[in-house]
C-alpha cells in the first residue's frame, strides 16, 4: 500500500499544477480591471508606480550614500534649503529666509512657521538644532555626508527663538546652503528619531509631502499623502509606490503593460523604441555628471604627463557617444559639466587626432607603445551605461596609435577598492553632482586630499590644491568661479583623465503622467505629478 | 527504517559543521578587509581598528568560529552589517519567496519532465520521443536570461495573460501572514489575491523549471527504457496487463529510483540557483538577496546566507535518501 501512495501523491501533484496552469489561463486577463475598481473607489489623486533598479538601504538619508534612499526620502523629508525643479538653485524650504554675516562665520535662518511633521510634532528651531547636534554627534562612518560637507567646520548651531536658526563656523564654507538642500540633510521628527532609536532608518518620519507607509525589503517601498502638508493642494497624488525591478529590460516591460507608471534607468538603446509608443512618453534628467577613464598618475608610463595627453588625443569622444548613449550625451572637456558655475568654455578639449597622439607617445620616449590594464566598470550607471563596451571601443582606439590595452573587470566592490587603492592603470568611472557646487565635482574627485576616497586617478597638484582650498573659503562668489576656472585650465594640461560624456540620463513614463520634473541630482519631488485616472 | 532515519540524521552533523568552516573560511578568504569595505574609503584607522574588534576579525580563527557556531546554536545568525538588523529575522520572506518559486517550479519539472520521460521511453522511437527529447535538449542549454524575456515579450505583452514580473499587484498589496503568498491569501480567504499571486508564479516558475525539467525527462526515458527491456515486464505483458499499468505501475515503480536523485539534486540547486530568474523576474528572494549582500560585503548575510541553502540542500537529499527505503523495499538500511 505504501508504495500505491507514493504514485497517487505523484498524480494528485500533476493533477494540480494542471488546473491551476488551466485555471490561470482562464482567468487570465480580468486581473485589470479589478485594479482599477480597487483603486478608483478608495482614492481620487491616484497611485504612482515607480520602477526603479535598487532598493534603498535605510530610509533615514543622513545615514546613508546611496542614491536609491534619497530618491524616496527626497519625499517624506524636506531640507532647509531646496534645491530649483530642474537646477541647484537655492530656494526657501523649511527655512524662508536666511543672511550671512560679513565674515561668512555666521548664517542665521528664519524657519518656516506652523509646519507639522508626520508624527503630529512641531517642526522649529529646536528640532532643527536636534538633528544637526544628531549628526555632529556621530562620526563620518555614521553621517558620511555630514563629515563631508560640514564636518568640524560648524562651530554650533543654536535656537535663537521658536523660528530662527543660528550657525556659527570655524571656517567659511562657500556652498553652504547649497549643502543645505542636500538631501542627507532633510529635518527629522526628533520624537521619531528618540522613539525608534536603532530602527529608525525604517520608520521614518519627516515633514514632506508623503508619508512612510510600508516597506517590503528588495520588493517596493509604500509612501502615502501627508494629508497636512504645509504646501495647500500638495500632494496631488495618494500614493507612490517605488518598485525594484532589478533588470532594465523587465522595467520596460512592466512600463509598456502599464503595471508601472514611470522608471528610470532606461537603457539609451530603448529610447527609440519609447518614442514610438504613443503611450509612453521619455523624460530627460538634465546632466549633473560626468562620466571618465582615469589615468592613474602614478602608474609605469602614466606618471609621464605627454603619455596621458596622448591617450586624451586618441579618444574619439563622439564616436562613443553615438555608439553607446544614443547621442543623450555631450562630450565632456572638463571634470565638470557645463551647467555647474565656474565651468571654463575657454578650456579647449584635445582633439581627437591619433597622429598627434604618436607624437606626443614617441616625445615621451614610447615611440612604440606600451602595454596597459583597462578597466571596465562591472555595473552599469546613467554616465556609463554599459562600461564593458566602451572599454572595447576604448582598446581599440588606444591600439591605433600603438598602445595595448588590456581590458579587466572587477565586481563592483572589489573594483573600487582596488582602484581606490591605485592599482589600476586606467579605469571607468564616473561621479553625479549631490548639489551643484564646483567644489563637488573638482575638490571632490582631483584635490590631493580627496586621494584614498574619490580621487581615484592618484591625481596632486599643488596648484590645483591651493586653488581649490581658497575656493572653499571665499564667500565671493564671483572670485570662487574664477579660481575654479584656473583650476581647470591647469587639470586640463595635467589630464589626469580623459573626460568621456556628460550624459542625459533617460526615465520613461506613461503618457498619462504629468507635471514631472526630473532633477540633476536624481532625487525627483514628486508633489507635483499628476497621473490620468 | 527508524534506527536509519536516526544514524542518518547523526551522520548529518558532521556534513553540517564541515559545511559550516568551509562557508566560515571561504568569507574570509574573500580579499580585502571588511571592516574598510564597510565603513568606506574615508574611515580613519581607528574606526576601522574598532569596528574589526567590534566584529571580532582581530581574534584568533577558531575563537571566531566557535563564537559563530555558538549563536547557530541558539538561532542566532548575526547582523546584517548594511542593515543592522538580526538576520534570523531579516531572512525569512526572501527564503519563503525563493521556496515558494522552487517549489512550483519543481511540480512543474516533475510532473512535466516525468511524464515526457515516460511516454517518449514508452513510445521510444516515435515522433512524441524526438520531439521530447529535442525539446528536452534546448531546455538544458536554454539561457534563462534569455527565455525570461521571451516569456515576457509572449505571454505579458503581446497575449496580456500575465503580469511581466514581481510576485504580486503591488496597486492592491497582499498581507503577509507567512510570506508564502499562496497560503497567505488562501488563509484570508481572498480568492482573487491568490489567483494574482499564481498568475505571477507562472513565468518565472516556468522559467526556473525549464533546467530540471529537461533533465529529469532524459534520466526518466533512460532508465524507463532500461526496465521495460527487463523480464518483468515482459512477463507482466505477456499476463495480458494494460500497458498503461506496465508502464505507469510496474516499469515506474523500479525505475525512479535515479529520478528521485536527480530531483532531490536539482531541487537543491534551486534554490540557489534562482538568482537569474529571481533577477529577471524582480523576485524578492534568497538568491538577489546574497547576490546584493556579496555587493556591500556584508559578510555576516553572505555566511548565514549560504549556510542555509546548504543545510537545505542537504536536508532535501536526506529526504530523497529516505524515500527510497519507502518506494523500494528491496532497499534495507542496515
Amino acid at each position: 500500500m505504501k508504495q500505491r501512495k507514493g504514485i497517487w501523491a505523484l498524480v494528485l501533484m500533476l493533477l494540480f499544477s494542471l488546473a491551476l496552469v488551466g485555471c490561470n489561463k482562464s482567468a487570465g486577463t480580468d486581473e485589470k480591471p479589478a485594479d482599477e475598481g480597487d483603486t478608483a473607489g478608495e482614492t481620487s489623486g491616484g497611485q504612482l508606480v515607480f520602477g526603479r533598479g535598487g532598493d534603498s538601504t535605510s530610509l533615514d538619508p543622513a545615514v546613508t550614500t546611496e542614491g536609491e534612499a534619497f530618491k524616496v526620502t527626497k519625499n517624506i523629508y524636506e531640507t532647509l534649503i531646496e534645491f530649483g525643479d530642474q537646477d541647484t538653485e537655492i530656494h526657501p524650504g523649511l527655512a524662508t529666509e536666511w543672511d550671512t554675516s560679513e565674515d561668512g562665520l555666521t548664517h542665521t535662518l528664519k524657519l518656516r512657521e506652523g509646519v507639522k511633521f508626520h508624527d503630529g510634532t512641531d517642526f522649529n528651531a529646536e528640532a532643527v538644532v536636534f538633528n544637526f547636534e544628531r549628526w555632529k554627534a556621530g562620526n563620518a562612518e555614521q553621517f558620511y555626508y555630514y563629515n563631508s560637507q560640514f564636518g568640524d567646520k560648524i562651530d554650533s548651531v543654536t535656537a535663537v527663538d521658536e523660528y530662527t536658526v543660528e550657525f556659527k563656523l570655524n571656517t567659511p564654507i562657500a556652498p553652504f546652503y547649497k549643502n543645505l538642500a542636500m538631501s542627507p540633510f532633510g529635518i527629522a521628527s526628533p520624537a521619531a528619531i528618540e522613539e525608534f532609536g536603532e530602527d529608525f532608518f525604517k520608520n521614518p518620519v519627516g515633514t514632506g509631502p508623503f508619508k512612510f507607509k510600508e516597506w517590503k525589503e528588495n520588493d517596493y517601498i509604500t509612501i502615502v499623502k501627508n494629508e497636512e502638508y504645509w504646501q495647500e493642494g500638495l500632494p496631488k497624488l495618494d500614493e507612490v509606490i517605488f518598485r525594484v525591478i532589478p533588470e532594465n529590460s523587465t522595467r520596460l516591460n512592466e512600463l509598456a503593460t502599464g503595471a508601472v507608471d514611470l522608471i528610470d534607468g532606461v537603457n539609451f538603446s530603448d529610447k527609440a523604441t519609447i518614442d514610438a509608443n504613443p503611450d509612453l512618453q521619455i523624460f530627460e534628467r538634465p546632466s549633473l555628471n560626468i562620466g571618465y577613464l582615469g589615468l592613474t598618475s602614478t602608474r609605469g608610463p602614466l606618471k609621464e604627463k605627454l603619455v596621458r595627453q596622448a591617450l586624451n588625443h586618441a579618444v574619439n569622444k563622439q564616436e562613443i557617444i553615438d555608439a553607446f548613449y544614443a547621442g543623450a550625451a555631450e562630450p565632456a572637456i572638463n571634470p565638470m559639466p557645463p551647467v555647474v558655475a565656474g565651468y571654463n568654455p575657454d578650456v579647449a578639449d584635445y582633439e581627437y587626432d591619433p597622429e598627434k597622439a604618436k607624437e606626443l607617445l614617441a616625445e615621451a620616449g614610447y615611440p612604440d607603445g606600451f602595454e596597459m590594464e583597462l578597466w571596465a566598470m562591472p555595473v552599469p550607471r546613467p554616465y556609463m551605461p554599459e562600461g564593458q563596451k566602451v572599454a572595447e571601443a576604448l582598446q581599440k582606439m588606444f591600439e591605433e596609435v600603438g598602445v595595448k590595452a588590456k581590458i579587466v573587470t572587477y565586481e563592483w566592490a572589489t573594483y573600487l577598492e582596488k582602484a581606490n587603492a591605485g592599482e589600476a592603470d586606467t579605469f571607468l568611472l564616473g561621479w553625479t553632482g549631490d548639489n551643484g557646487d564646483a567644489d563637488n565635482f573638482l575638490y571632490v574627485l582631483l584635490d590631493q586630499d580627496s586621494i584614498g576616497s574619490n580621487n581615484y586617478s592618484q591625481y596632486q597638484n599643488a596648484e590645483v590644491h591651493e586653488l581649490l582650498l581658497k575656493a572653499q573659503a571665499s564667500s565671493d562668489q564671483a572670485e570662487r568661479e574664477e579660481l575654479y576656472k584656473q583650476a581647470q585650465v591647469i587639470i586640463k594640461d595635467d589630464a589626469p583623465w580623459i573626460p568621456l560624456v556628460h550624459s542625459t540620463p533617460l526615465l520613461a513614463g506613461s503618457a498619462k503622467i504629468s507635471n514631472f520634473l526630473a532633477h540633476p541630482t536624481g532625487s525627483d519631488f514628486l508633489a507635483n505629478v499628476e497621473i490620468q485616472q | 527504517m527508524l534506527s536509519y532515519t536516526v544514524k542518518r540524521l547523526l551522520s548529518l552533523i558532521p556534513v553540517l559543521l564541515g559545511l559550516t568552516l568551509i562557508v566560515f573560511f571561504m568569507i574570509r578568504a574573500i580579499p580585502g578587509n571588511p571592516a574598510q569595505t564597510i565603513l568606506g574609503q574615508l574611515a580613519t584607522d581607528e574606526a576601522v581598528a574598532a569596528l574589526t574588534k567590534q566584529l571580532g576579525l582581530d581574534q584568533p580563527w577558531y575563537t571566531q568560529f566557535f563564537h559563530y557556531l555558538g549563536g547557530l546554536f541558539t538561532g542566532d545568525l548575526g547582523e546584517s552589517l548594511r542593515t543592522k538588523s538580526p538576520i534570523n529575522e531579516e531572512i525569512w520572506p526572501f527564503l519563503a519567496a525563493t521556496a515558494e518559486l522552487a517549489f512550483c517550479a519543481m511540480i512543474i519539472a516533475i510532473v512535466i519532465g516525468v511524464n515526457a520521460g515516460i511516454i517518449s521511453a514508452w513510445f521510444q522511437n516515435s515522433w512524441f520521443d524526438y520531439v521530447a527529447m529535442i525539446l528536452a535538449l534546448i531546455g538544458v542549454s536554454m539561457p534563462i536570461f534569455w527565455l525570461g524575456l521571451m516569456e515576457q515579450w509572449v505571454f505579458a505583452i503581446n497575449l496580456e495573460w500575465l503580469p511581466t514580473s514581481g510576485r504580486e499587484n503591488v496597486r492592491a498589496p497582499i498581507e503577509t501572514i507567512t510570506n508564502f503568498y499562496i497560503l497567505d491569501t488562501l488563509i484570508q480567504g481572498r480568492m482573487d489575491q491568490f489567483w494574482v499571486v499564481v498568475k505571477h508564479l507562472v513565468m518565472p516558475s516556468f522559467a526556473l523549471a525549464t533546467i530540471p525539467m529537461a533533465i529529469i525527462a532524459r534520466i526518466t526515458r533512460s532508465t524507463m527504457l532500461e526496465v521495460m527491456k527487463s523480464d518483468f515486464i515482459r512477463t507482466a505483458r505477456a499476463k495480458g496487463l494494460r500497458m498503461f499499468w506496465v508502464v505507469y505501475k510496474h516499469s515506474l515503480k523500479n525505475a525512479i529510483i535515479p529520478v528521485l536523485t536527480i530531483i532531490g539534486l536539482q531541487t537543491g540547486l534551486l534554490l540557489g540557483g534562482a538568482i537569474l530568474t529571481e533577477t529577471i523576474f524582480s523576485w524578492p528572494g534568497i538568491g538577489r538577496y546574497i547576490y546584493d549582500a556579496i555587493n556591500y560585503r556584508d559578510y555576516p548575510v553572505i555566511q548565514s546566507g549560504i549556510l542555509i541553502i546548504a543545510v537545505i540542500f542537504v536536508t532535501i537529499n536526506l529526504i530523497v535518501d529516505l524515500l527510497y527505503a519507502a518506494i523500494d523495499p528491496r532497499i534495507k538500511y542496515n
